[in-house]
């Protein structure tokens, strides 16, 4: 099924992972900063908890770009084959992850994270075989 | 200072675990019953959200988030990712016993990996400390709250 040549193959690929990698790292920078939601839904209650979440920019901008990267998913699938694209596509999230965890959100991401990370890469793309 | 989780967040893990992987698989029971969709036949979409099955999919995934984001407020990005990603254990081993799919040796092989993988942080810390609770560079990524 795939006619796309590898450049765009490639391309559409680190498309859907790098808006998903600023997905990942927007949403959880956001709940970092808003705090802990079981102490404010003790505190606030449940609405409150809805309210600081759908309150902060950074939270809306995550899933935007998660948004973003579920159309360049569909849109890699209709040129590219799901035995390439799924896992490729996932496992790139796993690694850049990391990468982008250790960079913005200043997370200890030592060798055991990256040992998790790469071995749960590898398994992803097993599974897709 | 090691981070530790209470027994009631390990429920939640297990939470952003089972919703998202049986919220996908009663998505994928109930769209094999819907058909395939395309471009020209859009219509079947609104059609798929009559399907009790989906129903429950779609709200199984809304669980799923709200659960996800409270892991994301109490641990790190690259503790509660591996740790997900057991689900895709969970959806090999519902497709092979529920939905009676063949899975491959190397499907076992991928399970086993990413077995041994969320093994490897769910010995570790959940949460990296900082001396003040700075987490995302606004200079380099641009975003005010």
């Amino acid at each position: 099924m795939t006619h796309a040549g590898p450049v765009e193959t490639w391309a559409t690929i680190f498309s859907v992972a790098g808006t998903a990698i600023a997905g990942d790292v927007l949403t959880a920078g956001a709940m970092r900063r808003i705090g802990d939601l079981d102490l404010i839904r003790a505190q606030h209650g449940m609405l409150g908890a809805i309210r600081a979440v759908l309150g902060s920019g950074m939270f809306l901008l995550g899933v935007l770009s998660m948004a973003v990267s579920f159309f360049a998913l569909l849109f890699t699938l209709s040129n590219v084959d799901v035995s390439l694209a799924a896992p490729a596509s996932a496992s790139l999230t796993f690694i850049g992850n990391a990468a982008a965890a250790k960079i913005f959100l200043k997370e200890n991401v030592d060798r055991r994270r990256w040992i998790a990370a790469l071995f749960v890469c590898a398994g992803v793309a097993l599974l897709a075989r | 200072m090691k981070h530790t989780l209470t027994p009631q967040r390990y429920l939640i893990l297990l939470a952003v675990i089972l919703t998202a992987s049986v919220g996908d698989t009663l998505l994928s029971h109930g769209m094999t019953q819907v058909g395939p969709v395309s471009l020209q036949n859009l219509g079947l979409l609104l059609v798929a959200l009559k399907n009790p099955w989906v129903i429950s999919g779609i709200l199984l995934l809304l669980g799923f988030f709200a659960s996800y984001l409270t892991a994301l407020s109490w641990a790190d990005l690259t503790f509660v990712l591996p740790s997900t990603s057991f689900g895709y254990v969970i959806i090999a081993l519902l497709s092979r016993f529920w939905l009676h799919e063949h899975i491959s040796v190397y499907r076992w092989l991928g399970i086993v990996l990413i077995v041994c993988g969320v093994g490897f942080v769910a010995n570790g810390p959940a949460l990296t400390e900082h001396p003040q609770p700075v987490t995302v560079d606004e200079a380099t990524v641009g975003v005010e709250r």
